[in-house]
């Protein structure tokens, strides 16, 4: 028996997609069976309660969560998200109700024997109740009470040796697209990098110490498939400075209809044979491609790396093998001055096994942005309000044409002063011996 | 909302055991919430986080940002955290009797 009707909740069971409402109940049902075997750290009802008091925001129209809430484990600035229903009386399994973020692997790959044991401790001092994954990337455990955190905390860090995840002003959990693991046009190892970043940078995870929050996302080429260049402050983005590899068998089997184009990814409709002038050599943005003699060619100096011909013809267009990636800032949603994407800011880098480069660039943007940015002012903003040319000199990174989609186009240019002869010092006595009043 | 009587003060505190008014704070009040947040002795460099809470928000209406909370004190953030083993937000502001910290924590 349910211990509150949820009538409107009940509509979402239907349909094809998996109804986070069924399996909420269906987590509901198993507490109250295995009540008797588990010692459950909070409410065995906790989960009615969370559908009881969503209900009743289906009904109100409004959130029931007071606002804010600072809760966490010593030594940490962060990592936990603090949150207290505001009908405490009716819903008390969700008096408490906070939200732990874990560290997750790059890449998620998981064995059943690691999610069996989180799964266990999570049955047992919290709700059972998940997101995989935050979009930042954690796995998110949604619902426990304040005195499990340090119990929680304890168990991940002694018996599963992990660690929680960033919130607050600080480093957020990084997160990499699948990189090299099970992608052939991956330039780089995302998930080395992104590995090697979270651990470099625990301290700035785990005690904030920034202006604001701070994000890395670690893309292995322009596809974009952890969307590094929209949701990361600094978004790291593999390309490559040589040729395309072109086989040219295989682009006649494309021609000749062998090989189905984008891989198969059109397959659920008929968009007639396979054409590689439209599909291909007609948008390439450049323009920077021909067939000759039945052969493709490629003229690659002028390739942006867009990414289209080879997504279109992966078995025949390869990246090259001249790899790093590319670093962009600044990217943010649009509180308060507006959205951003991030910003070329080095073109190309190699990623050696040091990550010195990569190091380099990171701390002198933290080094500025630390110093200079305003109370809660992502890294966008304060490119904005200071300039990008602050961020080429903080960084070291002389100008570069890359570095603009445009020139601009007012004429409200700002010269240092030892640029100009003579400086900025004048005696207005001067200029009046040669233009009276 | 939640009422604690500790050495014979009264003070009126939510759910994260914040103080609910600035104005209630009074010596006692460090000492009743430093175990709660891992503190068994106060040193005067605690005294000297709390202190400069204090006079920041009275004149500022704000809690300083992090940065300017080590500059002034002379204590690096790690410092912070020995001191304050919940860090600066949770536990220094808490005990100085600064609201709570509030947006994307």
């Amino acid at each position: 028996m349910p211990k509150h009707e949820t009538p409107l909740l009940d509509q979402l069971e239907s349909g094809a997609w998996p109804s986070f409402v069924a399996d909420l109940k269906r987590q509901a049902g198993s507490r109250q069976q295995k009540q008797n075997e588990i010692e459950f750290q909070i409410p065995v009802d906790v989960v009615d309660d969370l559908l009881g008091l969503l209900e009743l925001s289906y009904v109100e129209k409004e959130v029931h969560w007071k606002h804010g809430g600072i809760v966490g484990v010593f030594g940490y600035g962060g990592g936990v998200i603090g949150r207290y229903c505001d009908q405490p009386e009716k819903f008390p399994g969700v008096a408490h109700f906070h939200t732990m973020r874990v560290n997750q692997p790059a890449g998620k790959y998981y064995k059943t024997d690691y999610l069996r044991q989180l799964c266990d401790l999570w049955d047992f001092r919290g709700s059972g109740l998940t997101n995989m994954h935050g979009s930042t990337g954690d796995i998110v455990l949604l619902g426990t009470t304040t005195p499990q955190l340090e119990e929680i905390f304890y168990e991940l860090t002694h018996k599963m040796d992990q660690d929680l995840g960033g919130s607050g002003s600080n480093l957020r959990t990084p997160a990499a697209c699948l990189g090299e693991s099970r992608c052939e046009w991956a330039c780089y190892d995302t998930q080395e990098l992104c590995y090697q970043m979270t651990m470099e940078y625990q301290d700035e995870l785990h005690r904030p110490a920034f202006p604001y929050k701070f994000k890395f996302k670690f893309d292995g080429c322009p596809n974009g498939c952890v969307a590094s260049i929209a949701r990361a402050d600094m978004s790291f983005i593999g390309t490559w400075r040589d040729d395309i590899r072109i086989d040219q068998e295989a682009v006649a089997a494309y021609v000749g209809g062998e090989i189905k184009p984008n891989g198969g990814a059109h397959a659920g409709k008929d968009w007639g044979p396979f054409d590689i002038q439209k599909e291909v050599i007609d948008l390439c943005p450049t323009k920077c491609m021909w067939m000759e003699g039945g052969k493709l060619n490629i003229n690659d100096r002028e390739c942006t790396r867009c990414m289209h011909c080879i997504n279109v013809m992966p078995r025949a267009l390869r990246i090259g093998n001249d790899r790093g990636l590319s670093i962009l800032c600044g990217a943010k949603a649009p509180i308060l001055d507006g959205a951003q994407l991030g910003s070329l800011l080095v073109p190309f880098m190699k990623v050696d096994e040091s990550y010195d480069g990569v190091k380099e660039v990171i701390e002198n943007i933290w080094d500025w942005w630390m110093e200079e940015g305003k109370n809660r002012e992502r890294l966008g903003e304060t490119m904005k309000r200071q300039g990008f040319q602050k961020l080429l000199e903080v960084t070291g990174i002389d100008p570069d044409p890359r570095h603009v989609s445009e020139p601009r186009h007012n004429p409200y240019i700002f010269w240092k002063e030892e640029e100009v002869p003579g400086g900025f010092e004048r005696d207005i006595n001067d200029y009046r011996s040669r233009h009276p009043k | 909302m939640a009422t604690v009587e500790f050495k014979g003060k009264t003070f009126e505190v939510d759910e994260d055991g914040f103080l609910q008014k600035f104005e209630d704070w009074s010596p006692e009040w460090v000492d009743y919430v430093k175990e709660s947040e891992g503190i068994k002795e106060l040193t005067d460099e605690h005294q000297k986080v709390i202190d400069f809470l204090q006079d920041y928000y009275k004149k500022n209406g704000i809690a300083p940002m992090v940065r300017i909370l080590s500059k002034v004190t002379g204590f690096k953030l790690k410092h912070i955290y020995e001191l304050f083993p919940s860090g600066p937000g949770k536990g220094a502001c808490k005990m100085a009797g600064l609201p709570k910290p509030t947006g994307c924590v």
